[in-house]
């Protein structure tokens, strides 16, 4: 039986309805439990010296002063830890030629970030280790630091890793067409150099981590805030030599990710290890300027990029030398050559076009290391092609949504390749693009900006399509030799009161994985989703999987949740059927009673089956299989990724005497296949957006020459903020994949993904008239008023 | 944090008597001093904390004055100014949080002379005149660059008194994220004349801009500082700004509070 996702009085209709959020309340009222939260008996609290220069040798380390701290119980250098704990290589055989350096859970004799962890003290208290560990001395003996990224490679630059041969990371090439005949012939090639600025995702629950070692089960329970569960549990077996299945990773409550705990950090690995030398729990949980030195950094790019079109607008090529700086060592085991890869992989993403030739250029440099960032690569890629979409619209005097028009893939045109060799098996750009038009009545938002110029008032309009990797299979990480799962699985089960119960693979970190999987499980069975509870993050009791990245939880985790679902149900009818002497395809569940499908008349409660199989299975036949437990798997088969698309648009007003862009108003047409649960999308969008605006406007990171990093405070480090934001306006075109049967791809990214180059677009749609152009991200105040000319050093 | 010792007398004669200790400290609302001990900038050994002081606390107006005790917190500056004093309501009503409004006072501002507190540019324009439990200053005498103020050892702020002008406007260019000022500008037109008080910009703090103030005081319209500029040289630059930026803005917001005043 399929279920028809068209009609939604079909019983059970839970799958594509804003269904309330089964956790919610209770984290409201305070009742979550964060990793902070727990407290074990005999625990410690771990603090990290840290390197507070950004590329030293370690010549001498003196820990008396810390040691004679009350409290303290022991101190640990990169020397002792490496004795226990393996150095790891962030390569993927995949990414061919990506190099980088082994790295230690502590530094050994040399540091090669401001922040990375040198010396692990070790108290009873988490004041008496900090105060330890400011007296830990530490000799360092400076070496040449390298910051910069576009002269990494020079000749003159000092080596940071001399047994590399070179700063180089990684670099990939990728040529489709003839670019250079397609430039030649064109009637216009429009060019533009973009930066994308170096950001962090600030959770607002830090990186947290408690570790116990129990000697005499030999096992390891680590209680951590982590995206993958599973990939951490191999992680730590690898590393400090433990059996795989004696490794448990428990994940509770997590305070966001958005990539930021899906990677493998020094001083976790420490925490770990010092718990299985020290045998008692091990608590670290990083501050907030921990968190702006240690947490993965992303979107650090600088681009030369060139479209060449016709006279009609038509895209004829598209030329893009893209360089990111990516710190001392690619991190581990994603590795930090994955966003450039994006970029060459998504760049003219929208469109049809014949000759593409695109570029990454991965160095490293001494600051924190770099990694993947919700959306990582997207706002680059996305900043890059619509940036360029623009200018050459402008450059032929076509409307922004004109050229676009007549460049995207047509809707009937699937399944498709593109340039970049990515495959597309539907998407809706032009169904998206009239619903943009639609929702935001573009003519007469065209006339109102005519209107504000007579005032004085200089708005303006953006727009950028985009395109969404979700739902990776294993060529994403596994192809590479990644331990990474790309499948995932559910285990559910019914109860003696008919209730049910659902194990994930995949994870909750406060976006509503729990609520989507109770609607899917609740569906799927045939019961309320107040009937279902979800266990999720517990590599000892849910089936294995991948966690939450790379938008996969509803598209993946939820196809095993809807399977496990149809196959539980399956049983319960089998037992109904006999028990009722009725014919097992004549019965259905609906709201949790047996109930004859035709007339829909009701024959049995759940309660009642499960109080015969659980309590006087001697009245049912013999050999009936009575298993009211089911586990289903799903991994994509036929394209490697399950693209999506959208388009966004900006509305802004620009102070031309100030420099301040005021957003007046934001729009997102997406098209995520099945929507499960549409407030949930929603969120998802909604916040992407804020983080996408975040980059377009305030976020960056800044260092000074000698690798200091300059704002690690929320004082300094601009977020975007409520009072900032503007209304947005969220629209819907749903066009399932035909892999899964829930027909879902991924929603978590695409809000980010368009969010920036929108903003672009529209602060240059306002300047144009004034001959003034940005594309050096955040967007500041100052950086506008210099486009603008109005101040000069 | 660390250990201190901390006493709340209730009149200023005892506050003056407790700071004679050894490395003792005033406490006022702690807005700015409690981030300060955290993080371990400073460690005194004894608060002595003023908000228990009644006589330091309240507003009376005199002919053509607004006196501010000491101990007077930002949200009851921004009360009592309501729609008779333009500019210092703007001034109080936007510091902040109302928490930090609830416990920052006028004095711990004034004391504290960061280059980016609004208060100062008040002062400045306002002619105001700093009361302490010894002597009278003029404004233009107490600000004596960053965080630094004629104030001696174990001195206290026990008053503000502004002069209240006939057109005011106080012109808040925020730092995205602290949201002080990152250029504050307080235009105050009286009767013998405009005064022009800036600050977050300088790394002299806060400061009267005298051009701008001769050309107002002649003709109080924006287009009248039109063809003045303000030297980059000597104002502050950071992430959020740079001189250049600064000097720019200090033109742009004057203008607009002369607008707003008028
Ligand atoms: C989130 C936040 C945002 C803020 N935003 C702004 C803003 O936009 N603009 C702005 O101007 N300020 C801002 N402030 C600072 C705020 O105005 C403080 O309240 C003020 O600067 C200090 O006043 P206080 O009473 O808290 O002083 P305290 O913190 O108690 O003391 C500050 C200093 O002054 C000394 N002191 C205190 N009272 C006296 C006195 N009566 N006589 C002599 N010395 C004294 C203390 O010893 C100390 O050195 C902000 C503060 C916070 C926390």
């Amino acid at each position: 039986m399929t279920i028809a996702f068209g009609n939604p009085d079909r019983p059970n209709s839970y799958i594509g309805k804003t269904v309330p959020r089964p956790n919610a309340e209770r984290l409201v009222q305070g009742r979550g439990r964060y990793v902070d939260d727990i407290v074990l008996p005999r625990m410690v609290h771990v603090a990290f010296a840290r390197s507070p220069v950004a590329h030293a040798r370690i010549t001498g380390i003196d820990l008396e002063a810390a040691k004679a701290v009350k409290g303290v119980l022991r101190l640990f250098t990169g020397a002792d830890l490496a004795e226990i704990c393996t150095p790891w290589v962030g390569v993927l055989a995949h990414l061919k030629g990506l190099k980088s350096p082994p790295q230690h859970a502590l530094a050994v004799d040399r540091a090669a970030w401001v922040g990375e962890p040198v010396v692990a003290v070790v108290a009873t208290t988490r004041a008496a280790a900090e105060e330890a560990a400011s007296l830990v001395m530490v000799d360092y003996d400076d070496l040449p630091v390298v910051t910069d990224t576009m002269t990494a490679l020079d000749p003159e630059t000092p080596l940071i890793h001399p047994d590399l041969g070179d700063n180089l990371a990684f670099r990939r090439l990728h040529e489709e067409g003839d670019v250079e005949a397609a430039k030649a012939g064109a009637h216009k090639v429009v060019s533009a150099r973009f930066r994308t600025a170096r950001h962090t995702g600030v959770t607002l629950e830090p990186r947290s981590i408690l570790v116990d070692w129990n000697p005499a089960e030999e096992q390891m329970t680590a209680y951590h805030a982590t995206q993958a569960p599973h990939m951490m549990q191999t992680v730590f077996a690898e590393h400090l030599a433990i059996p795989e299945g004696r490794v448990r990773v428990i994940c509770d409550d997590v305070g966001g990710s958005y990539g930021i705990k899906v990677h493998v950090y020094p001083d976790e690995v420490a925490t770990a290890a010092i718990a299985k030398v020290m045998g008692r729990p091990v608590k670290f949980i990083a501050d907030r300027l921990e968190s702006f030195t240690t947490d993965i950094h992303a979107r650090d790019h600088e681009i030369e990029a060139k479209i060449a079109v016709d006279e009609d607008g038509k895209i004829l090529a598209i030329d893009v030398d893209d360089w990111t700086g990516i710190g001392p060592y690619s991190v581990y085991p994603r590795t930090s050559a994955i966003e450039g890869n994006q970029v060459v992989n998504l760049c003219g993403g929208p469109y049809d076009f014949a000759n593409y030739r695109a570029q990454t250029t991965v160095v490293f440099q001494n600051k924190t290391p770099t990694c993947q960032y919700r959306a990582v690569g997207h706002p680059i890629a996305v900043a890059i092609t619509e940036g360029l979409v623009d200018l050459a619209a402008a450059a032929i005097g076509m409307d922004p949504v004109e050229i676009r028009r007549r460049n995207m893939y047509a809707d009937d045109a699937y399944p498709v390749t593109s340039p970049a060799k990515m495959r597309f098996e539907g998407l809706s750009h032009h169904a998206s693009m009239d619903k943009l038009m639609e929702l935001m009545d573009y003519d007469a938002l065209r006339a109102d900006q005519v209107a504000a110029r007579k005032q004085g008032k200089h708005r303006g309009i953006g727009i950028a399509s985009f395109i969404e990797l979700t739902n990776p299979s294993p060529f994403m990480y596994g192809i590479g030799g990644a331990r990474i799962s790309a499948q995932d699985g559910c285990t559910v089960r019914m109860d003696p009161d008919g209730s049910v119960v659902a194990m994930s693979g995949v994870t909750e970190q406060g976006q509503g994985t729990e609520a989507m999987l109770s609607q899917i499980v609740a569906e799927g069975v045939g019961v309320s989703p107040s009937r279902v509870r979800i266990i999720t993050g517990d590599t000892q009791v849910t089936p294995y999987g991948g966690g939450t990245w790379a938008s996969r939880g509803a598209g993946i985790g939820g196809e095993a949740a809807l399977q496990a679902g149809r196959a539980l149900r399956d049983s319960i009818l089998e037992v109904a059927a006999a028990m009722l002497q009725a014919d097992q395809s004549g019965l259905d569940i609906r709201d949790g009673q047996i109930v004859d499908a035709d007339t829909g008349i009701e024959r049995m409660p759940l309660e009642e089956l499960g109080r015969i199989v659980y309590f006087r299975g001697d009245t049912l036949p013999k050999g009936l299989p009575r298993e009211l437990v089911q586990t289903r798997h799903y991994i994509t088969s036929e394209y490697p990724f399950a693209f999506t698309n959208g388009v966004q648009a900006s509305y802004l007003e620009v102070d031309t005497d100030t420099g301040v862009v005021t957003l007046l108003k934001h729009w997102c047409v997406e098209d995520c296949g099945r929507i499960i649960n549409p407030q949930l999308v929603d969120e998802q969008i909604r916040g992407g957006i804020v983080q996408g605006l975040g980059g377009a406007l305030f976020e960056e990171i800044h260092y000074d020459q000698d690798g200091q990093l300059l704002n690690g405070s929320m004082a300094d480090y601009l977020v975007p903020m409520a009072g900032e934001m503007p209304d947005m306006v969220v629209g819907h075109v749903e066009t399932p994949t035909a892999e899964s049967e829930l027909g879902a791809k991924g929603a978590g990214e695409a809000g980010t993904a368009g969010a920036p180059a929108a903003v672009m677009n529209a602060i240059n749609d306002a300047l144009r008239p004034m001959g003034a152009q940005v594309t050096e991200m955040p967007f500041t105040p100052e950086r506008i008023l210099r486009a603008l000319s109005k101040i000069q050093d | 944090m660390y250990n201190f010792d901390i006493t709340r007398p209730t009149t200023v004669d005892e506050a003056v008597a407790a700071l004679s200790a050894d490395e003792a400290q005033p406490l006022s609302g702690g807005q700015t001093l409690i981030p300060t001990l955290k993080q371990r900038l400073a460690m005194p050994s004894v608060l002595v904390s003023l908000t228990a002081i009644d006589e330091m606390k309240g507003i009376t107006e005199g002919p053509g004055t607004l006196k501010v005790g000491g101990g007077t917190t930002h949200g009851d500056v921004a009360q009592a100014t309501k729609g008779s004093f333009a500019g210092l309501h703007t001034l109080a009503s936007k510091i902040g949080d109302p928490a930090v409004r609830a416990r920052g006072t006028i004095g711990g501002s004034v004391a504290n002379n960061d280059p980016a507190a609004c208060y100062p540019s008040a002062c400045m324009a306002c002619a105001a005149t700093i009361h302490t439990n010894t002597r009278d200053i003029a404004a233009d005498d107490f600000f004596q660059g960053m965080f630094t103020t004629a104030l001696d050892e174990g001195e206290i702020v026990t008053a503000v008194t502004l002069k209240v002008p006939e057109k005011s406007s106080y012109q808040k260019f925020e730092q995205p994220a602290s949201r002080f000022p990152l250029v504050g500008v307080f235009v105050a037109k009286h009767a013998d004349g405009v005064r022009v008080g800036v600050t977050g910009a300088s790394n002299n703090g806060v400061f009267r801009w005298a051009e701008a103030e001769e050309a107002l005081s002649s003709n109080f319209s924006p287009d009248a500082i039109e063809g003045l500029s303000v030297s980059a040289e000597d104002l502050m630059g950071d992430l959020h700004g740079s001189p250049e930026y600064r000097a720019h803005l200090i033109k742009v917001m004057t203008k607009r509070g002369v607008a707003d005043a008028s």
